[in-house]
């Protein structure tokens, strides 16, 4: 079973990404199966329904949705055993970009938006630093010059990573990504992860509603940059 | 690096999924070929085809070769070895920078000293109205602004053998003046418009309809002659222009 991560923030074209390259691959007769992860609401599922594949939603609700989508990871592998595929697609909701929700083993793709400005990878973090591939969509409605430039910026913040020009309505770059997902090995069995999540565990996570700094525990940071622990 | 003395388009499929009426299309460096047709009908995806190198795998199914010979990935992506530039529509920048800052990071992407930045700010000043400084945020710029930093850019930064250019006319830039700085001697050139002047002063014209190229036209005598005399109209044109521009009155028509 392979497994491939996509993540990147909302809208950026995942989803739109994900359903062309799906194509590529079942023309090339692979079997792919396809799990969106997404926090409150998502009808993905019928955009995936239609390309006559296995489609399995999560909802996150309360918990972060890439901290789901890492603590369901091998239910996920195991469920895509079941449908007889060859390589899972995970689609992840994409919010904070902090999470790099890739294991070790797998092809992590961060799909970017090229209209968001040539400073958006370096501020996107592990996300982007960690992957393999990084998709650039929305090329077609900046100039030449932009999309290079900010292909610039992306080789700063990711020397190794292979960069290809998407267009989610046209397809361009899906049989690329296909080929690639062709190519790489089948996932391990310890998986973990390629960048640690953020340090969390405060009592907002569990529930706390109240602002005053009184009212709050765990590992905490100051605006001025000092992380405490409080508590017992 | 490798010479380019050919560009092909092996023609693929329209919007109907019907074969393209020519199989293909050879361009010699020294040529300039137009791209003609209504709106719609697949001008412009013409051109990203050939900026993207396709090669079987857009909608259209093109395939673009380089010296008769599919180009391999590395030249396909990689812009310090991507030997083609590109104008197209986008009459705006996005990017949240100084124009300086960017073209700095421009020319570093296709590995180019950074005194390019300075020549292409003052060829870009020549094409334009108002002046352009280094030290404006991009985004500012007029669509007419930003259309003559780019095709400045392609000039100096960009600097390819093979040229694109997308409805230059459309930017309120001098379009003559443009198009003699960009398609220079020994380039393959080709440009999409819908002007007479610049269809007419091509070579060759690519016909469009509904997603697929329908015929080649070779510009005949007769046409060169309609084209000088479009030229003086078209002069003429842009003196009332720039009359009109600088608050000027223009009350004496001069038939040309």
């Amino acid at each position: 079973m392979k497994l491939v991560v996509v993540a990147g923030t909302p809208g950026s074209g995942k989803t739109s990404v994900l359903m062309h390259t799906i194509r590529s691959l079942k023309q090339s007769g692979m079997s792919p199966a396809v799990v969106k992860i997404d926090c409150l609401w998502t009808d993905d599922d019928k955009r995936f329904n239609r390309l006559d594949v296995p489609v399995r939603i999560g909802l996150s609700r309360d918990m972060c949705p890439d901290h789901f989508a890492i603590y369901n990871t091998e239910e996920m592998l195991q469920w895509a055993r079941e449908q007889d595929a060859g390589v899972l697609l995970n689609e992840t909701a994409g919010l904070c970009l902090r999470c790099a929700p890739y294991p070790d083993g797998c092809l992590a793709v961060c799909v970017i938006d090229v209209t968001t400005g040539p400073n958006t990878p370096l501020k996107v973090g592990p996300l982007l630093t960690t992957a393999d591939v990084v998709v650039a969509t929305k090329g077609d409605i900046v100039s030449q010059a932009e999309r290079e430039v900010f292909r610039e910026r992306v080789n700063e913040a990711n020397p190794n990573c292979r960069i290809i020009e998407a267009n989610g309505l046209s397809g361009q770059g899906a049989s690329e990504l296909a080929e690639i997902i062709g190519e790489m090995p089948d996932v391990g069995q310890e998986l973990s992860l390629r960048h640690n999540a953020p340090l969390a565990i405060c009592t907002l996570c569990t529930g706390e509603m109240r602002l005053g700094k009184e009212h709050h525990m765990g590992v905490l940071r100051h605006i001025d940059g000092f992380t405490e622990y409080r508590g017992e | 690096m490798q010479d380019i003395h050919e560009l092909t388009i092996i023609c693929g499929i329209d919007k109907s999924g019907d074969m393209e009426d020519v199989e293909s299309i050879r361009i010699c460096p020294g040529e300039i070929v137009g791209i003609v047709g209504p709106t719609g009908s697949g001008k412009s995806t013409l051109i990203s085809d050939i900026e993207q190198l396709s090669q079987g795998d857009t909608p259209s199914r093109r395939k673009i070769l380089i010296n008769g010979e599919a180009p391999g990935r590395d030249i396909r992506t990689d812009p310090r070895k991507k030997r083609i530039a590109q104008l197209s529509q986008n009459m705006h920048f996005l990017a949240d920078m100084t124009v300086e800052e960017f073209l700095k990071m421009h020319a570093k992407s296709r590995n180019r000293n950074f005194d390019t930045v300075e020549k292409v700010i003052r060829i870009a000043n020549t094409l334009t109205g108002e002046s352009i400084h280094p030290e404006h945020q991009l985004t500012i710029l007029s669509g007419g602004q930003s259309r003559a930093l780019m095709a400045a850019d392609i000039a100096v930064i960009s600097d390819s053998p093979i040229v694109l250019i997308d409805e230059i006319e459309n930017a309120g830039i001098k379009k003559q003046e443009a198009l003699k700085l960009l398609a220079c001697e020994g380039k393959i050139v080709l440009v999409v418009t819908h002007d007479p002047v610049l269809a007419l002063m091509t070579k060759r014209r690519i016909v469009m309809r509904n997603g697929g190229v329908r015929q080649v036209i070779t510009t005949s005598a007769g046409e060169m002659n309609v084209c000088s005399e479009l030229v003086k109209i078209d002069n003429y044109m842009m003196s009332l222009r720039n009359t009109i521009r600088q608050g000027g009155l223009v009350e004496e028509a001069i038939i040309v």
